[in-house]
């Protein structure tokens, strides 16, 4: 048997019956969504098992060379905790399992990504009008009015009437145009997949008919 | 003039209660007749994201060390899979040695698929010009961990072989050892993660490549200079086959259906307008 051919074989033919749910709900559509949510779900297991379990923390427990790290029982034991959600007696117990996932993520992340996420972007928005072409200009003047504009639309303390809600307006256009070009960049991906799929089927898929059906070699 | 006027009106009455599957229809004519006549555009590249990742790629010199992410899965293959093809043919015709990894797990298959075929294509050899490190968990915190070890994160290859038999990574001690970080990022982790830990916290230079919906967030660390440069969906991976100079690449074959069906998505949004300001003119619904 050709496994190639089967795997595209059966590749098209799902994305057909995914596909078919353009037309409107139906078995086939059902069958395929069904089927991908099952293997996912076995995929990840598996993967999660093999990636992430076996090389980070069975193979440090057990080293090849031979020997027990004791200390490799503990993240275990957490492990365990996150499990003990299905048991409602002992549900608190995932709470401290969680607690350092979250405290650990906090303590990491915190200071980095307000450096990266605000502070840079503040200190980005501090810049020279004055330098550079027309164009460059033009920009910075754009980024700073929009900055500050959108903030103003976010700033509920005061009413937005007379100059703080004219200002809010030129904010609130801003984030529309910025939204916009979200949402034309989200359009481009989308077709960017239907490109995909299309020349799967049509550079893949359809060239095998001939094949099994004996014409042209 | 006014039986023209209604005449128009009742057209677009009608076009504004269209089936939505004669949309999909035209939608996917768009993309398939284009990709049969196989219709290529032209792609101008202008001083663009993409044309700043080039140029920076371009400046290295040969012999420097390349990291390269592959944070992505097959769902997002389209657009980042050209892009990469792209890129490590650029690094590879510049004589970068270039040290695949990867923070999704099917990123590290997808990478060797396109590093191995690339290689075989140009004569390098594995181990000397190019290695795939393969799939870590851990996302953020492991970057972190790569900044004072590689070696301690990644004690072999994606094919077990040891960090010590490989030639190429015998002066690499670090995520600073590295000239230039590239991240193909189709989500969390990805870039975000890459800027915040490799970037700004050691210093080493990150561009990257991401899917068209997320790349609107990232233009900001573009103008922070927190990015050398990125590429933007399919026409950032155009961009990139056009500078490189890659014939008929994936990217820009999907240029010219990706154009068709702008347009063609363009018009509806347009008459679906005209229809909603008709109707509501003519006190309707709206």
């Amino acid at each position: 048997m050709n496994w190639e051919i089967l795997g595209i074989w059966l590749g098209a033919m799902l994305t057909l019956c995914l596909y078919s749910f353009l037309y409107r709900d139906n078995p086939f559509y059902k069958f395929a969504e069904h089927l991908f949510v099952g293997m996912s779900a076995g995929y990840w297991v598996i993967y999660t098992i093999e990636n992430v379990l076996k090389p980070n923390w069975w193979q440090q427990m057990f080293p090849e060379d031979g020997g027990f790290n004791w200390v490799w029982i503990i993240p275990g034991i957490f492990a365990l905790f996150m499990l003990a959600r299905i048991i409602p007696k002992i549900a608190g117990l995932s709470r401290m399992a969680l607690g350092m996932i979250i405290g650990a993520g906090a303590g990491v992340n915190m200071v980095g990504f307000f450096q990266t996420n605000a502070m840079a972007q503040v200190k980005g928005t501090i810049i020279s009008i004055s330098s550079g072409g027309a164009w460059d200009i033009f920009s910075s003047i754009v980024l700073v009015v929009g900055v500050v504009s959108g903030l103003v639309y976010f700033f509920f303390s005061k009413a937005h009437t007379g100059i703080v809600g004219r200002t809010a307006n030129v904010g609130i256009t801003i984030l529309m145009i910025s939204f916009g070009a979200s949402f034309g960049y989200t359009i481009m991906a989308r077709i960017s997949l239907l490109i995909g799929r299309c020349q799967f089927l049509m550079f893949d898929w359809i060239p095998t008919i001939p094949r099994l059906l004996g014409i042209g070699g | 003039m006014a039986s023209i006027l209604e005449k128009l009106e009742k057209i677009l009455e009608k076009l504004g209660n269209m089936d939505r599957r004669i949309i999909f229809i035209l939608i996917a004519l768009s993309v398939i007749i284009p990709l049969t006549l196989n219709l290529i555009f032209p792609n101008p590249v202008g001083a663009e994201p993409s044309r700043d990742m080039y140029e920076y790629v371009d400046a290295l010199p040969s012999g420097s060390d390349v990291l390269l992410s592959f944070d992505y899965d097959p769902s997002t293959m389209p657009e980042l899979q050209p892009m990469a093809i792209a890129l490590v043919t650029h690094l590879m015709r510049k004589d970068i040695n270039v040290v695949g990894m990867a923070l999704w797990p099917q990123g590290a298959s997808l990478g060797q698929e396109v590093m191995s075929s690339v290689a075989d294509s140009l004569g390098k050899v594995q181990y000397e010009d190019w290695c795939n490190l393969g799939y870590k968990t851990g996302g953020g915190i492991m970057i972190v961990r790569l900044g004072s070890s590689m070696n301690a994160v990644f004690p072999t290859d994606r094919d077990n072989l040891s960090w010590d038999e490989i030639p190429m990574l015998e002066y690499i001690s670090d995520l600073t050892s590295f000239d230039l970080i590239i991240t193909l990022s189709a989500g969390d982790p990805g870039i975000p993660a890459w800027v915040m830990m490799a970037g700004d916290r050691f210093g080493v230079p990150v561009g990257g490549g991401c899917t068209a919906v997320s790349a609107p967030q990232f233009y900001a660390y573009l103008q922070t200079g927190q990015m050398v440069g990125m590429l933007g969906g399919l026409k950032g991976a155009a961009d990139y086959e056009t500078l490189v100079g890659i014939q008929d690449g994936q990217a820009v074959k999907g240029m010219a259906p990706q154009s068709i069906a702008h347009l063609v998505i363009m018009s509806f949004i347009i008459i679906g307008n005209l229809a909603y300001f008709t109707q509501k003119k003519k006190g309707g619904r709206g």
